[in-house]
């Protein structure tokens, strides 16, 4: 582990640009490829709204700066490394309460009820070790999920401004994945 | 030949679809695969890079190509799980023949081709050699393409061949030859992204070519206006500054005021229009009443928006039109299309930095398949089966007498329906589909029923391989090398990554013995797929299609070559007439007239709908590869039939109510998905599916004059709501894919 470790690049930043997914579930079907989540899916593809708009929505972990999941989990079996990834649950210690499903706050840790674990993206750990981009961002055909430096996405995007920055209510959450909002945003209020 | 062998369960339970959700043997030696190869995605015609894991001669995964300058990795999910298609459960691994009563028995190589040659000869010596047809597909390489050319006129000497591309966009390519005497994308789709306005007119690229939205999005962030011509409201039509819902059928009225109003503006490029031009005054007289007002009538889009999309067309400086089967499949695709091509030439605006019109193809090589002479009326190199000069041309090339040489045949449709008269008597099919993808598909089945012998070469046995006498076991697009020529004319090398399973063989060399037991082994003898590019290169050189200076080398070197490029030191040519020579007989860009016709069949009082069809993104074509992969039949398990609410509101109609669907045609039974983002005087079924499930059976057989086209996007159709929910989609027999 220690070698690869020391290709982790990070000024590398995961962008998420809701305005551009066409659903077609690309990361989806890719992120199943990781070799670390036994051909499960840890992003997920939603409707908005189906009978009014094809719009859809994608939701992928986060990686919060100052996890819920992590802290509210009673096992201590997430945890968040030095590059700011918050891991999957570790198997060896993961006792399935369900505890970090319910604390975070965007929806994003799955129970795996047949394995009785929960699982959620380590930022394809395998591979951006290995100086890759995930899986997901890498396939993704409309450029919804990108994986790359700030800079370039500014470039990118003369439109839009990353936010990671999101307030729920009083509370407000700092996150490792940026959202692409219209030019000018700071932060995103969620209720 | 007679019906089904034994029951459809029967043959199911035994050669599938099954659904493959990981290898047959496992994810073994995926972390530490034996080779990683270098090619592109077996699907649409954006035939994204990619790289294939190998391990112990079978694919166990992929990684993404970043370097493939088109797709830098990207994928849609078709390509992320083609993958799993090698070593299938359902992969023919060795001839199979049709057993009365019990299905099918694997045969030796020996049995099927002595049995197949000879039936060949029987039915050739009995009723003649144009009795005894062939149907290819456009999967196929250009290698392939060509050799199945040149094998129906130089060992089978039938003028019978079509392919699958008649179903595709050959509307668009007798359009490009009209009016450029040229027929593919004038760019490649870098001019895309720095286009001032898009507009698309029926195609849903999102689903049908997600990788090329990238482009789209990018040239929005770049400040690119986009007009989306679409009955449905499609994710890229979703965020169009424009989207014109149009009524199916109409899209010739559209174009027509659309250029009426460009005259009446004067937002026209005079100086193109008088130095490289011809056909302008009876092309714009043949729309001079073309008011708003009309057009709005006719194709329901209010006339408003229809002025502010010729005024947004006008007045740019920079655009790129693209259109898909949305406007070409229709009993007037050709019309339909040079009404683009009339507004993309009255403002000048090709041949020049980010200014470009096209089409989309929607097959993985759509536009090499259509140009190396599997059409019953072409020569490779785009050449015309009927010109003196590119018979004899042709004639030497392969080393025969041109008088030999058969004439233009029957166009796909046109053969099933000789099939179905008994004018036909055998049948050899490669990597085409008919009983899913053809129109009006109770008839193709009846046809199939009157052949005297039919031979599949397929790798899968799909629907109409159900019906055959023998199935020779091909092999899939990792199996064998060539080149294929994605939708921007760019051709590429497709590598291949395993040999065949089992006793497959690639399909080139089943050709090769077909051939050769028919007596013209000498005209066949390559060595490998670079000897059948190296003898389509000449075949097509000094042609429009000039292929002449690529080389294997040079493809892989350089990323691809865009074609034409007539000489070895040539580049290549990504953007074409830039010199604005045109490749028609005096020089020049043709206008046409296209005046406005209404659809085959309008609705009526007893069929008051109109029924169109089109693609998911999951699925690809008559879904013989995809309808095989878990992942993709689990995101979209069945056929939904799209209805507005305030025409569902009219029948009673809830979400998963089932809906019977009733054409003079054919009948079917679908689960209503209740969108507002589609027409209200329309319903939408996807075509993926074969069976009971299968759209084709409602869709009608009208042809295009020109291009012998069906009408699939337009037929009228009556609902018949049938008071109860669908069942949950994973117990459809869609589902089962049967
Ligand atoms: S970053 Fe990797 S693990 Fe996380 S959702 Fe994407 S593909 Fe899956
Ligand atoms: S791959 Fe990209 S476009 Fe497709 S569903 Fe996922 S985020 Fe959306
Ligand atoms: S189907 Fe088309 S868009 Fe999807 S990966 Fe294959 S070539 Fe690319």
């Amino acid at each position: 582990m220690a070698e690869p470790e020391k290709n982790f690049q990070p000024d590398m930043e995961f962008f998420v640009d809701m305005q551009r997914c066409i659903g077609c579930r690309a990361c989806e079907a890719a992120c199943a490829e990781c070799e670390t989540n036994g051909q499960e899916t840890m992003i997920h593809v939603n409707y908005v709204d189906r009978a009014h708009s094809a719009q859809t929505t994608v939701q992928v972990c986060m990686h919060c700066e100052d996890p819920a999941c992590a802290n509210v989990c009673p096992a201590d079996a997430i945890a968040k490394d030095s590059n700011g990834v918050v891991h999957s649950a570790n198997t060896s210690r993961c006792i399935g309460c369900s505890n970090c499903v319910l604390a975070c706050p965007f929806g994003v840790p799955k129970k795996m009820e047949e394995a009785e674990l929960m699982m959620k993206c380590n930022l394809c750990y395998d591979r951006t070790s290995v100086g890759k981009k995930p899986m997901c961002a890498t396939v993704c055909p409309s450029g919804a999920l990108y994986f790359g430096t700030r800079e370039e996405m500014r470039k990118m995007r003369p439109n839009s401004d990353p936010v990671n920055t999101f307030k729920f209510g009083a509370q407000t959450v700092n996150t490792k994945v940026n959202v692409m909002m219209p030019k000018g945003s700071t932060e995103l209020r969620v209720h | 030949m007679a019906k089904l062998p034994t029951s459809v369960d029967k043959i199911v339970e035994h050669y599938g679809p099954h659904k493959a959700y990981a290898p047959k043997q496992g994810f073994h030696g995926r972390e530490d695969p034996d080779k990683l190869v270098k090619t592109h995605c077996c699907f649409c015609g954006m035939q994204c890079g990619i790289q294939l894991k190998v391990k112990d001669n079978t694919v166990v995964g992929f990684e993404p190509w970043m370097e493939f300058p088109f797709n830098e990795g990207r994928m849609c999910p078709k390509g992320v799980v083609r993958y799993l298609q090698n070593n299938h459960p359902d992969r023919l691994e060795s001839p199979i023949e049709r057993v009365e009563g019990e299905g099918f028995k694997p045969v030796d190589w020996e049995t099927a081709m002595s049995k197949t040659v000879s039936e060949i000869k029987r039915i050739q010596s009995t009723y003649g050699n144009d009795a005894f047809a062939i149907l290819s597909g456009v999967s196929l390489t250009n290698e392939l393409s060509y050799m199945i050319g040149k094998f129906a006129r130089v060992a089978l000497k039938t003028a019978n061949i079509d392919y699958n591309g008649r179903l595709c966009m050959v509307s668009a390519g007798a359009g490009n030859k009209k009016a450029f005497g040229r027929d593919r994308t004038s760019n490649s789709w870098a001019d895309l992204k720095h286009a001032e306005v898009i507009m698309i007119c029926g195609s849903n690229v999102s689903e049908t070519f997600p990788t090329l939205i990238h482009y789209i999005w990018e040239a929005r962030d770049n400040g690119a206006k986009l007009i989306v011509v679409d009955p449905r409201e499609t994710p890229v039509a979703r965020t169009a500054d424009l989207h014109l819902s149009i009524r199916p059928g109409t899209d010739s009225a559209l174009y027509g005021a659309m250029l009426q109003q460009l005259v009446e503006n004067d937002w026209l490029d005079h100086n193109f229009i008088d130095n490289h031009t011809s056909g302008f005054e009876e092309t714009i007289a043949a729309v001079k009443d073309y008011s708003l007002e009309w057009a709005e009538e006719v194709t329901g889009i209010p006339a408003e928006s229809i002025r502010q999309a010729a005024e947004m067309w006008g007045k740019a400086g920079t655009s790129f039109l693209m259109h898909a089967r949305g406007i070409e499949h229709h009993s007037k695709g050709v019309d339909n299309v040079l009404g683009c091509i009339n507004l993309v030439l009255a403002t000048g605006r090709i041949g020049k930095p980010y200014c470009g019109y096209g089409t989309i193809t929607g097959q993985g090589n759509g536009q090499g398949g259509r140009e190396h002479g599997h059409k019953c009326d072409q020569l490779p190199g785009n050449r015309d089966i009927t010109n003196p000069e590119h018979r004899k041309y042709i004639a030497g090339v392969w080393g025969i007498d041109e008088k030999e040489m058969p004439g233009k045949g029957l166009t796909a449709y046109e053969i099933v329906e000789a099939i179905h008269r008994g004018e036909i008597k055998g049948l050899i099919s490669i990597c085409f589909n008919p009983v899913v993808s053809l129109p009006n598909n109770n008839m193709v089945r009846e046809a199939l029923e009157k052949l005297e012998f039919y031979v599949a070469i397929d790798f899968f046995l799909n629907e109409t391989a159900r019906h055959a006498d023998i199935v020779l076991a091909g092999a899939l697009h990792e199996e064998e090398e060539g080149t294929g020529t994605t939708a921007e004319g760019r051709v590429v090398k497709i590598n291949a990554a395993v040999s065949p399973p089992g006793n497959a063989r690639t399909d080139a060399s089943i050709l090769q013995e077909l051939a050769a037991r028919l007596g013209v082994g000498d005209k066949f003898a390559f060595e490998n797929s670079e000897a059948i590019f190296n003898e389509l290169r000449v075949a097509s050189k000094g042609s429009t299609v000039d292929y002449y200076g690529i080389t294997y080398e040079k493809i892989e070197k350089n990323y691809g070559v865009f074609w034409p490029c007539p000489s070895l030191d040539h580049p290549g040519t990504p953007r074409l007439w830039e010199d604005k020579k045109f490749e028609t007989p005096d020089g020049k860009a043709h206008f046409n007239p296209a005046p406005y016709r209404d659809p085959g069949e309008p609705t009526d009082k007893e069929y008051p709908v109109v029924l169109t069809t089109g693609r998911t993104v999951s699925q690809y074509l008559s879904g013989t590869q995809t309808r095989r992969l878990g992942k993709l039949m689990d995101s979209y398990p069945e056929p939904l039939l799209e209805i507005h609410p305030s025409l569902a509101q009219q029948y009673g109609i809830k979400e998963r109510d089932l809906v019977k669907v009733v054409t003079r045609r054919g009948e079917a039974e679908f689960p209503a998905q209740v969108v507002t983002t589609i027409r209200a005087d329309t319903v939408f079924i996807p075509y993926h599916w074969g069976g009971r499930k299968s759209a084709n059976q409602l869709t009608i057989g009208n042809l295009d004059p020109i291009s012998k086209i069906p009408e699939y996007k337009v037929c009228a159709c009556k609902l018949v709501p049938l008071g109860r929910k669908a069942p949950p989609a994973s117990e459809s027999d869609a589902y089962q894919s049967k």
